[in-house]
């Protein structure tokens, strides 16, 4: 399998603020990798190098064996052909129709005839079960149907690589695991390597090739879902501890009941 | 003294780091729009959005310019028994002065706090972000056709302004104040050169490039604000001061293009 994004000793700080202090992993092509992590620690910084909108203090970030910090903003608009992205709010443009967010990447990157630019559009919103909002405005569509807008929008131009910020964010669980069905489902007629940044544990894990935490700056693990939560690093036995162990828990419960429940 | 100095040190970053970021914000807004592939359809809409829609607010204070400098040029000139060169008077401050100057200060009101919100709200929103992630140039798609828009429309709606103000002057001066009709437009025909029109285009042009160039790059760059440019304090916060930062940089180079071709 070759590597479709590697981060090498990736260093990043804001102001006097360390966010990354030295981060590596390597994406492979077709898989689909998960970064975890409490929010605020960095996560879709880690996403933004990746994407090439912000650039490293030191290290490199390597697109399909091209290092983003160093090539020219013309090679970099190349690189980004290939990337699809998701964002948390969907940044879909609030002043256009669900029909031209979608049909943006085509009319802008492409030379096709707006007959077959129309087709296209709708053949991706029929994928999102997203039938009859061509004319509405991002405004008056719920959050899951934006979300399903922007997946519709980072799919049009089948891309080799699609990046999910927080895709489950703001939903509810029906919603939530809404999009995680069409996620599997475009996966896997598309064929996409998907880099996901979410702190949706442990539902996220059942999508994932690999599990990465970011901690302190850095990322443990990067290895399968079940290997993830038997590690025996310290950080990613606490985060699981944390996020799948018991949820409530008080001082009049029965001694040893937290493990019982674990176990 | 050490806190100071550290305090002084990281203004002059921040502004150094603030001035080098416009100068190539305006030299990339410039070559792109410059550089095909153009928009037509979006340059129209700016136009429209520019242009037309400033309309009613360029009559408006156009009119009323006019109207005002009329009744206190006569009133000035009548003390020295001049009132014959009221039409110049009326035509010299409008096309050197008062044209450029207001009709650009009414744009920034009306159009340049929109621009800068507008980019500052998809600057907030990742919308920008989405732009370049699709490998969507920015700059082409969303800055390019507003810098020609304005500068396309600056002229005109500056010629529109002078013409209504030299009408307005003619109701109060000639029809009001009962100065001869052709000695006021003789007397304008006589005094105003080419110089002076090239004066008032020259103005035009520069006070659009710099209204535009402050208006989007305000907004683009929310995010860089040291006074925080998030949410929708941000966004007031950045169309405040393109407003003002615009309206300074209009008047100061109003006296340095004066100085220069006077």
């Amino acid at each position: 399998m070759t590597a479709a994004i590697q981060l090498i000793d990736v260093k990043k700080s804001f102001g006097r603020q360390q966010v990354l202090s030295g981060v590596n992993i390597t994406v492979e092509e077709g898989t689909t990798t998960v970064i975890v992590g409490p929010s605020g620690m960095g996560k879709s910084v880690i996403l933004k190098h990746m994407l090439g909108l912000v650039r490293p203090d030191s290290g490199q970030v390597l697109v399909f064996g091209k290092d983003l910090a160093k090539i020219s903003g013309k090679a970099l608009k190349e690189v980004r052909r290939d990337f699809g992205v998701l964002f948390q709010n969907a940044a879909l443009f609030d002043s256009m129709t669900v029909f031209d967010n979608v049909a943006l990447p085509l009319r802008e990157r492409t030379d096709l005839p707006e007959k077959k630019i129309r087709e296209s559009v709708e053949e991706k919103l029929g994928m999102m079960d997203l039938d009859g909002i061509n004319e509405k405005y991002p405004a008056q569509i719920s959050g899951g149907m934006r979300k399903r807008v922007g997946l519709a929008r980072a799919l049009m131009l089948n891309p080799r690589i699609v990046f999910f910020d927080e895709p489950t964010t703001g939903l509810d669980v029906h919603k939530s695991n809404e999009i995680y069905r069409l996620f599997h489902k475009t996966q896997s007629q598309l064929d996409y390597t998907a880099v996901i940044v979410s702190h949706d544990v442990p539902k996220i894990f059942k999508l994932s090739d690999k599990v990465a935490l970011l901690h302190d700056g850095k990322l443990q693990g990067n290895l399968s879902p079940e290997e993830f939560q038997l590690s025996d690093n310290h950080a990613i036995q606490a985060f699981v501890k944390t996020t799948m162990g018991p949820i409530y828990s008080s001082d009049r419960e029965e001694p040893g009941y937290s493990e019982k429940v674990q176990r | 003294m050490i806190g100071f100095l550290e305090k002084l040190g990281d203004d002059c970053l921040y502004y150094l780091e603030q001035t080098g970021r416009m100068t190539r914000f305006l030299l990339v807004s410039v070559v792109s729009a410059l550089t095909p592939p153009y928009k037509p359809s979006a340059v129209l809409r700016q136009l429209h959005f520019i242009g037309v829609r400033s309309l009613p607010v360029i009559l408006f204070t156009g009119g009323f310019t006019g109207m005002v400098l009329a009744l206190q040029g006569y009133y000035t000139l009548r003390k020295f028994g001049s009132e014959g060169f009221l039409g110049s008077a009326v035509a010299l401050s409008l096309i050197r002065e008062l044209g450029p100057v207001l009709a650009a200060l009414m744009v920034i009101g009306r159009a340049g706090s929109a621009m800068t919100a507008e980019v500052g709200i998809m600057r907030n929103s990742e919308q920008i972000d989405a732009l370049e992630c699709m490998a969507v140039d920015p700059y082409q798609f969303l800055i390019a056709p507003k810098f020609i828009a304005t500068i396309v429309s600056m002229p005109i709606l500056t010629f529109i302004f002078d013409v209504v103000g030299i009408l307005g002057g003619y109701l109060i001066g000639v029809k009001v104040m009962g100065v001869n009709a052709g000695t006021y437009f003789q007397g304008m025909y006589a005094s105003v050169e080419w110089q002076d029109i090239h004066m008032g285009i020259v103005k035009s042009l520069v006070f659009g490039l710099l209204l535009v160039w402050v208006a989007t790059s305000k907004g683009f760059f929310l995010h860089e604000e040291r006074s925080g440019g998030f949410g929708a304090e941000g966004v007031s916060h950045v169309t405040t001061s393109a407003v003002v930062l615009s309206s300074v940089s209009v008047l100061v180079w109003d006296y340095l293009i004066s100085a220069m071709l006077v």
